[in-house]
C-alpha cells in the first residue's frame, strides 16, 4: 500500500526517492539494435523541436507552441514499443509523438507554419498536429479530451479484432479531469488494448502537482480502477520502452490496459512565451542533468550498441532530415482564403 | 401498408442497419437487455445482435460521445445513446469540440461517421433536467448534421441514412411522438437528408416547425381550415442540412410565415430560420414573421406551468390570425 500522506513534487521525485506502484521491471533486455532505434527517436524529436524553436525565434511559427523538449524519451521509448498499425492519441504538446510515430516530418514542420503542404492543410496547427495514417489519432487542443478517445479507438481494435493496441498520451495535468476517470473505468471493464502513457512534468501550465494531487504518484490512481500501473524515469528511453512492451504485450493477448506513469521535466516552458521562472533552479538543475538524449545515447555507448562515431552519423543524417524538412516548410505556399470552406463534411451538406 | 410506432419504426431502422453492417454498434446508458432504453426504442436489440454489439455502459456521457467518436474514426459505425438530450451537457467537449471538429481540424484526413441519439421535449412533467429542446446549440456549432424526426416514417429513413452518412450525426427525437403510428413500409427505404416533408399545402400562410410542435401545428392548420385559412406545414426534417428551398418556396407563395418549435425563445432555431428567411424572401413577406416559442425560463415541473411553457395549438392558431 503506497503512503498519500507526501504529495508529488519535481525536486523529491527527481531525487533518490523513487515512487512506485509495481515498479518497472528493469532489466536492460534491449537488443542492440533497439538502443539504436531508441537513441534515434529521441534524437529525432530533439532535433524537430530544436528546429521549431528556431523558426519560432524566425517568427515563422504563427499562434503558440507547446515544446516537447526535455520530454522526448516518453515519446521514444512509446512508439518503439508499438507497430506501425498501431495508434497513439496526442495531447496539445504533441510534436514529439506524432514525430517519433514516424510522421512525415514535412508535413508536420509545414503544418506548424500554417502552409497547404501540412499534414491539416494548414487547419490544425501545433496544437493539432496529426497524421492519420502515421497512426496518429489526433492531437488536441482540450486537456484530457483524448482520453475517451484512445478509449474508443481500443475498442474498434478489439471488435475488429485486429490485435492492434492504442497508446494515449496525457499529462499529470489531465488526471484530473473527470475524463480520466470514466475512460479508465471504461478501458479496465471492457479489458481494452489500450496504454495509458502519464507525462508527468511535475507542471499544469504554472501549477506545480503538489497543489493538484494529494498521492505520491499519479499511477496510483490506477489501482482504483483495477489497472496494473509503474512509474518509471521519464528520461530514460529504456526504462519507458521496456515498461511499454510489458503492457502492450497484456494489451495483444486480451489482458486489458496499463498505465504507465513517465516522470519527466519541460526543458521550456508552458508555451511560447512562458520563462517558468516559478520552478526552483535547483529542481531545473536536476532534470537538466538528466537530458534524455545523453541518458540514451551513454546506455548506447555503454552497451556497445553504437560508437561515438555512429552516434554522431546518425546526429548528422537526422539534422539533415530536419534541416530538409524546414527548408521544404518555409518554401511551402500559405492555402488560399477559399480554403476556409473545405472539409468540414466529408459528405454533402 | 402496416401502421407502427415512431418507436417501433426507428427500432426497424437500427435493426436494418446493423443486419447490413457489422460495423454497426449501439452504445449508451441502460440501452440493453435489462431496460432496453430509458425509451424502449432498442428494446430486443441485445437479445438478437449480443451485448458487445448494443453495450451497455457506464454513466459518463463523455466517455460514450468520445469513445464512440475513437471507434468511428478507427472502423467502426457507432450508434451513441444520450439518455435525455439535456446530458449532452455532460459530453460537450467530445461532441461540439471533436467530433465537429476533427475532420476540419485535421485536414480532411478522416471522416467521423457517428450518429449520436437523444430525446427532447417536454409534456411528462420531468422538471428542468429531463425536458429541455436543445438543438439551436448543435446548429451553432459547424460540423453536426442534425436529424429532428416528427414521424415515425421519417424517424425510420432518417435513422438509416444517419447511419450512412460518412460525417457525425445527432439524431433528435421527442419523448412525445414514440407512441405516435403512421403507415412505415416493412422494406427498406431511405429518407435523403436536407429534404423537408410538407404535410399540408396552403395559399394563405405557412407554418414551419419541429417535433411535438408539427403534430400541433397540422392539428392548427386542419382547424384554421375550418375557418377559412389556407395554411402550408413544412417540416424540415433536418436542420443541418436545411432545406431551405421547400421553406422559400413556400413563403413565396404565402407570403406570411409563423414558425413553431418548444425551444426556450432566445436564440431557438426559429430565429435563425426568420433570419434565412428575410435574407433570402424579404420581398415576399406581406406581414412579420411570427416566432411561437417557450418562454425563457426552465422548464417548470408542475403540470399547468408545464402546460403554460409548451407552445399549443391554440397559441399557433392566434399567431397566424394575426398576420392573416
Amino acid at each position: 500500500m503506497v503512503s498519500t500522506s507526501k504529495p508529488l513534487s519535481g525536486v523529491t521525485l527527481g531525487g533518490a526517492q523513487k515512487l512506485s506502484v509495481g515498479q518497472a521491471n528493469y532489466i536492460m533486455a534491449v537488443t542492440k539494435k533497439k538502443l539504436v532505434d531508441l537513441y534515434t527517436r529521441t534524437l529525432k524529436v530533439r532535433l524537430f523541436e530544436e528546429k521549431v524553436w528556431d523558426l519560432f525565434g524566425e517568427n515563422l511559427v504563427p499562434g503558440t507552441l507547446h515544446l516537447y523538449l526535455g520530454q522526448e524519451a516518453v515519446a521514444a521509448g512509446v512508439t518503439a514499443a508499438l507497430k506501425k498499425s498501431d495508434w497513439v492519441q496526442s495531447t496539445h504538446r504533441g510534436h514529439g509523438h506524432v514525430v517519433a510515430k514516424g510522421a512525415d516530418m514535412n508535413a508536420a514542420l509545414a503544418e506548424l507554419l500554417g502552409k497547404r503542404t501540412g499534414s491539416c492543410k494548414g487547419k490544425g496547427g501545433s496544437m493539432h498536429i496529426t497524421e492519420f495514417k502515421a497512426g496518429v489519432l489526433g492531437a488536441t487542443g482540450v486537456v484530457a479530451s483524448g482520453l475517451p478517445i484512445a478509449a474508443g479507438a481500443a475498442l474498434s481494435c478489439q471488435m475488429r479484432a485486429t490485435k492492434e493496441v492504442v497508446a494515449c498520451f496525457f499529462g499529470d495535468g489531465a488526471s484530473n479531469n473527470g475524463t480520466f476517470g470514466e475512460s479508465l473505468n471504461l478501458s479496465a471493464i471492457w479489458k481494452l488494448p489500450v496504454i495509458w502513457i502519464v507525462e508527468n512534468n511535475f507542471y499544469a501550465m504554472g501549477t506545480p502537482i503538489a497543489l493538484t494531487c494529494p498521492s505520491q504518484s499519479i499511477a496510483q490512481r490506477a489501482e482504483a480502477y483495477c489497472i496494473p500501473s509503474c512509474v518509471v524515469d521519464g528520461n530514460n528511453a529504456v526504462e519507458v520502452y521496456e515498461a511499454t512492451i510489458e503492457a502492450v504485450k497484456r494489451a495483444r493477448k486480451g489482458g486489458g490496459p496499463s498505465l504507465i506513469e513517465c516522470q519527466t521535466y519541460r526543458m521550456r516552458g508552458h508555451s511560447r512565451f512562458d520563462p517558468a521562472k516559478y520552478r526552483p533552479k535547483e529542481e531545473v538543475d536536476f532534470w537538466l542533468s538528466k537530458d534524455a538524449v545523453e541518458t540514451i545515447q551513454n546506455i548506447a555507448l555503454e552497451k556497445k550498441a553504437l560508437t561515438k562515431k555512429e552516434a554522431k552519423d546518425i546526429r548528422r543524417k537526422l539534422q539533415k532530415e530536419v534541416d530538409n524538412a524546414a527548408d521544404f516548410a518555409v518554401k511551402s505556399e500559405y492555402p488560399e482564403p477559399q480554403e476556409v470552406l473545405d472539409d468540414v463534411f466529408a459528405g454533402v451538406a | 401498408m402496416p401502421e407502427k410506432t415512431y418507436r417501433d419504426a426507428l427500432k426497424e431502422g437500427l435493426r436494418e442497419e446493423m443486419l447490413r453492417d457489422e460495423r454497426v454498434f449501439i452504445m449508451g446508458e441502460d440501452i440493453g437487455r435489462n431496460w432496453g432504453g430509458a425509451f424502449k426504442v432498442t428494446k430486443g436489440l441485445a437479445e438478437e445482435f449480443g451485448d458487445d454489439r448494443v453495450r451497455d455502459t457506464p454513466i459518463s456521457e463523455n466517455a460514450i460521445a468520445g469513445a464512440a467518436l475513437g471507434a468511428a474514426i478507427t472502423g467502426m459505425i457507432p450508434v451513441a445513446e444520450i439518455m435525455f438530450g439535456d446530458l449532452i451537457t455532460l459530453a460537450m467537449d467530445q461532441v461540439c469540440n471533436q467530433a465537429a471538429k476533427l475532420r476540419y481540424m485535421f485536414g480532411g484526413q478522416t471522416s467521423v461517421p457517428l450518429v449520436l441519439r437523444s430525446v427532447f421535449g417536454g409534456g411528462k412533467n420531468l422538471a428542468s433536467h429531463h425536458s429541455q429542446s436543445l438543438e439551436a446549440w448543435f446548429m451553432h456549432t459547424p460540423g453536426l448534421k442534425i436529424a429532428v424526426p416528427s414521424f415515425a416514417y421519417d424517424a425510420k429513413g432518417l435513422i438509416k441514412t444517419a447511419i450512412r452518412d460518412p460525417d457525425p450525426v445527432m439524431f433528435f427525437e421527442h419523448k412525445l411522438v414514440y407512441d405516435r403510428k403512421e403507415e412505415v413500409p416493412d422494406e427498406e427505404y431511405l429518407i435523403p437528408f436536407g429534404k423537408a416533408r410538407v404535410h399540408r399545402e396552403g395559399d394563405d400562410v405557412t407554418i414551419w416547425g419541429t417535433f411535438l410542435m408539427v403534430h400541433k401545428a397540422i392539428e392548427a392548420a386542419d382547424e384554421l381550415a375550418k375557418q377559412g385559412i389556407s395554411t402550408e406545414v413544412i417540416d424540415p426534417r433536418t436542420l443541418v442540412p436545411l432545406d431551405k428551398r421547400t421553406l422559400i418556396d413556400s413563403v413565396k407563395k404565402t407570403g406570411r410565415l409563423v414558425l413553431v418549435t418548444e425551444e426556450t425563445k432566445t436564440g431557438a432555431t426559429t430565429a435563425e430560420i426568420a433570419a434565412i428567411v428575410q435574407e433570402e424572401a424579404f420581398d415576399w413577406l406581406d406581414a412579420p414573421i411570427k416566432r411561437v416559442n417557450a418562454p425563457d425560463t426552465p422548464v417548470p415541473f408542475s403540470p399547468p406551468l408545464e402546460q403554460a411553457f409548451i407552445p399549443d395549438k391554440d397559441r399557433i392558431i392566434s399567431a397566424v390570425r394575426e398576420i392573416v
